[in-house]
């Protein structure tokens, strides 16, 4: 079985899986990161969310087989330590907001917003409307008001 | 003394005093009766307005009382207060408004009461069955007492203890303290609390005017697990060797296996550890789900035809047609008639299907987001061939309902596949599974016929046909008990159901709405709302018409024929908070609705923008279609035990009522439905929410709560039609809107589900 490493959450990781086994279920049934959600595994819902570089990405999309040793995988579980914090600004702004429902979604939905409010910054620009209505996250409960006031807040913290 | 529990002068005793148990255990429990108060209408006296006597609620409530389980709380040592609440938390926030009247009536920190959800209990009979909306309804009180009792219990310990009498005691923050300045906390206390024997004894429950915590905005006490990932779910769970396994299913409804080709070239894949024939299709165990998925697209299956062989929308369309009731003979007066269609909608949560299994050959241990345990109990049992009392059914937290959840289809399944491979399962449906094998709203048609004369309204008749709705989950158990009570004859259990749940709220003279069932050859269920949001939707409709006949503004027309000063004033709160009557650009429009249900009402004022340039703005593989652009809803719930969770359920299901408005459908073709993904099934998106959202929760009406988790799906769907309607000067008869256009190229059936992508990194931003 071939070995694949790469970094998640701060940690070297070293797998025997093979080569075309997507992300997701690396992380999910063989390191037991539960965090990121299966909701379709075709990259559609987004419930798997998490960032790879800091970079929003879906794990259900990725053999793990294009992952390098110095690639590095965040997932919610990880998110607060990118702040350096018990929690990131926008997790708090999640809890301000009393967004989740069933919860489902929230860990995507959460690591969607990072990286949105990060690329939006890199732009030199303040989240718009437009931003919002581009996030594809589905919110079966459809908490999205929520969603958009607590990323609106979680951005000006980060 | 003891503060806010004494009696309020002037307020009967006898109202707030209850029965409830100290039972025989090392830590104190307290226990209670799940036996919520009879209903207060009389059930002898026949009516044309049945659900002002009786509604549904009033029967899931009635059908408890001859239960003997009792539900307890108990003290931990800790200073904890633990509660195993029997029924399922799947989003709508029962964990947390639980733990809020036990900290109400306890007088301990919200962070110190633990609700978790209860393994499946037989004893409890109908009492564990999650849906209606009854879930605060019917738990409301006997949780309280339960709570009370512990309180009381606690301070006779704490009177011993500190040698003060339990009149100079102050319970506050989980400690007791006396006036001398001693104090003791709850959790030092929760031994000598205890008792040995099982005792009844007899509690005043706290004043509505003393509360603190009831009635009070707080935040999901799951909230901190949910944001970051610790919140565990039914496919985190960690149970030794349940391998993940997936079924691979046929390419229509309910189709079944004819023969497998390559059973064995299968089994040799890698990571593949079984692969079997089950009753539903075939299935495969492996180390992940990635290789589930790649087994169940390798796999070579002759099929069978399902039970929906042939059929599609237009079939199914003639169909519901032909069994509609007669409305009868048209009067001489001016009518106003309308004849509306709704198509097949899914139910999915954004959490698949899916139940772990471990069945044994004298055992089995089943783990799911169950809202019928004890019917999943049994039915299990019975497919295992054990007694029930060898299965034990273990109910987690659900990744969404929205009905789905009522049926343990994934479970049932599960256990079949663990059974016959001998070995634990964790088994998941894939999405396309979901969509097109899973449980789907059942399409139906509904035809309005109202008679007036001059300002008076003489008669509103409505026939409803539907797709037989599946309701064999336990609520059919629940009017089987209670037939012979109810003052609707012998009718099935929808007729029941149906009649229960649709209130007439306007003077609207002779009154009859009727539902018609027909073909059962679905996988059906009840979807959050169940019948309301397109009966509603239909009536609400012709409402605007009658208003525009008779020349007079919805809002005031609505206003002027409701029955009673609650619905009239969410209506009058939603038109004032909203600007109702304000101008609008052509292309927008405003619409307001009204729905009544769960002893609550609700009304709904939306603003539409159906402009090209709305209508048309580009989203990669969605539907855009009209916006809308603003919602103001109003709720009267009673008494709402957490403000802030009930404006949560609110939003969730203004969300649905514009899906099912204007985009979100099945489309049903050749015996199966082309849906098989997010991107296909259109529930609505970001860019479908409104900009401006506001939610009013009106002052407390009752003293006891009315249901709410599906209240808002049938005012917000029947607002966006009204709104939609106005907006474009049509009046809409088909729904969703956009039904009539395919917007998405459908994937194949065979293999049943799609490949998985391979080229995540290049959207990575």
């Amino acid at each position: 079985m071939p070995e694949h490493t790469f970094r998640v959450n701060g940690e070297q990781v070293t797998v025997n899986v093979a080569d075309d086994v997507r992300l997701l279920w690396v992380l999910r049934d063989v390191l037991r990161i539960t965090g990121p959600k299966y909701g379709c595994g075709i990259n559609v819902c987004k419930a798997c969310t998490s960032h790879l570089n800091g970079k929003a990405v879906n794990p259900c999309a990725i053999p793990v087989k294009d992952l390098q040793p110095d690639d590095e995988v965040t997932t919610i579980e990880g998110l607060a330590a990118t702040a350096g914090a018990d929690l990131h600004p926008m997790q708090r702004a999640w809890l301000d907001h009393d967004v989740a429902q069933c919860g489902y979604c929230q860990p995507g939905q959460i690591m969607a917003a990072v990286a949105l409010v990060n690329r939006v910054a890199a732009e030199g620009r303040t989240i718009t409307d437009d931003d919002l209505d581009g996030i594809r996250n589905i919110c079966r409960c459809g908490t999205y008001f929520r969603i958009r006031e607590a990323i609106r807040a979680g951005a000006r913290d980060m | 003394m003891t503060g806010p529990h004494d009696g309020v002068p002037g307020e009967p005793i006898a109202r707030r005093r209850f029965l409830g148990y100290v039972v025989a255990a090392p830590t104190l429990v307290a226990a209670a009766e799940l036996t919520p108060p009879a209903p207060s209408g009389d059930l002898q006296v026949p009516s044309p307005e049945l659900t002002e006597l009786i509604d549904l609620n009033d029967v899931m409530t009635a059908a408890a009382l001859p239960t003997s389980g009792l539900i307890s709380v108990e003290v931990g040592r800790d200073g904890t207060v633990s509660f195993a609440l029997p029924r399922a938390e799947v989003g709508q926030g029962i964990t947390t408004s639980t733990a809020m009247l036990i900290a109400e009536e306890l007088a301990v920190p919200l962070d110190r009461v633990r609700v978790t959800l209860a393994d499946a209990r037989p004893e409890l009979l109908f009492n564990q069955l999650t849906g209606a909306s009854n879930t605060t309804i019917s738990t409301y009180t006997p949780i309280r007492v339960a709570a009370a009792v512990a309180r009381l219990r606690l301070l006779e310990a704490a009177a011993a203890d500190l040698g003060s009498p339990v009149g100079e005691l102050k319970l506050a923050d989980g400690v007791i303290s006396d006036r001398s300045g001693g104090s003791v906390g709850i959790g030092a206390l929760a031994e000598k609390a205890a008792s040995s024997r099982t005792t009844r004894v007899s509690v005043t429950l706290a004043a509505p005017e003393s509360f603190t915590v009831i009635g009070k905005p707080h935040n999901r006490v799951d909230a901190l697990d949910a944001v970051t990932g610790r919140k565990k779910f039914t496919m985190d769970l960690d149970v030794p060797d349940a391998k993940p396994a997936m079924v691979c299913r046929p390419p229509t409804i309910n189709g079944k296996v004819g023969s497998v080709a390559n059973l064995a070239e299968v089994r040799a894949m890698p990571g593949v550890t079984d692969a079997v024939v089950i009753s539903t299709g075939v299935a495969v165990r492996a180390e992940t789900f990635g290789q589930c998925i790649d087994a169940v697209r390798a796999l070579k299956v002759t099929w069978k035809p399902g039970t929906a062989a042939g059929k599609s929308d237009e079939s199914v369309l003639r169909a519901l047609q032909a069994a509609e009731l007669p409305l009868g003979l048209r009067p001489p007066t001016p009518v106003v008639e309308g004849a509306f269609t709704f198509y097949f909608r899914g139910n999915s949560a954004l959490e698949p299907n899916c139940a772990i299994a471990d069945v044994r050959a004298d055992r089995a241990e089943i783990w799911s987001a169950l809202k019928s345990p004890i019917v999943a109990q049994q039915s299990i049992a019975a497919r295992l061939g054990l007694p029930v009392g060898k299965v034990t059914v273990h109910v987690t937290e659900g990744g969404g309902s929205f009905g789905r959840k009522l049926f343990f289809d994934a479970a049932l399944e599960a256990a079949e596949v663990s059974q016959k491979v001998g070995k634990p399962v964790k088994l998941m449906w894939h999405r396309a599974d979901d969509a097109r094998q899973g449980r789907a709203h059942p399409m139906a048609t509904s035809r309005v016929r109202v008679s007036y004369l001059g300002g008076t309204v003489l008669s509103y008749k409505q026939r409803h046909t539907s797709v037989s709705t599946d309701l064999g989950h336990g609520l059919g158990e629940i009017f089987t008990a209670l037939a012979a009570r109810l003052p609707v004859g012998d009718v099935g259990f929808s007729q029941t159901f149906f009649h229960l749940s649709q209130a007439m709220s306007y003077d609207f003279g002779a009154s009859s709405q009727l539902l018609a069932e027909t073909d059962k050859s679905f996988n059906t269920g009840s979807m959050r709302n169940v019948y309301s949001p397109d009966v509603t939707c239909a009536r609400e409709l012709i409402v605007d018409q009658l208003a525009a006949r008779m020349g007079k503004d919805p809002y005031r027309f609505r206003h002027d024929f409701l029955r009673d000063a609650r619905s009239r004033a969410v209506l009058a709160k939603v038109a004032e908070a909203g600007g109702w009557g304000r101008a609008m650009q052509p292309g927008t429009a405003q619409g307001i609705a009204f729905h009544a249900e769960y002893k609550s009402v609700s009304a709904a004022l939306v603003e539409i923008d159906c402009r090209p340039e709305t209508v048309n703005r580009p989203i990669r593989d969605g539907v855009t279609g009209p916006r809308v652009t603003k919602v103001v809803f109003a709720v009267d719930a009673g008494l709402a035990v957490n403000p802030r969770g009930l404006e949560a359920q609110m939003m969730g299901g203004i969300s649905d009522g514009i899906a099912l408005a204007l985009t979100s459908s099945l489309h049903l073709r050749d015996g199966y439905f082309l849906e098989a993904s997010w991107d296909n099934y259109f529930y609505t998106r970001q860019w479908n929410t409104p900009l401006d959202l506001r939610i009013i929760i009106m002052p407390a009406t009752s003293d006891e709560p009315g249901g709410a988790g599906e209240l808002a799906v049938a005012s917000s769907m029947a607002a966006v039609a009204c709104a939609y309607g106005r907006a474009t000067g049509t009046m809409p008869t088909s729904f969703p809107i956009n039904h009539g256009t395919l917007s998405f190229t459908p994937k194949p059936t065979v293999p049943p589900v799609p490949p998985s992508p391979t080229d995540g990194l290049d959207h990575a931003r």
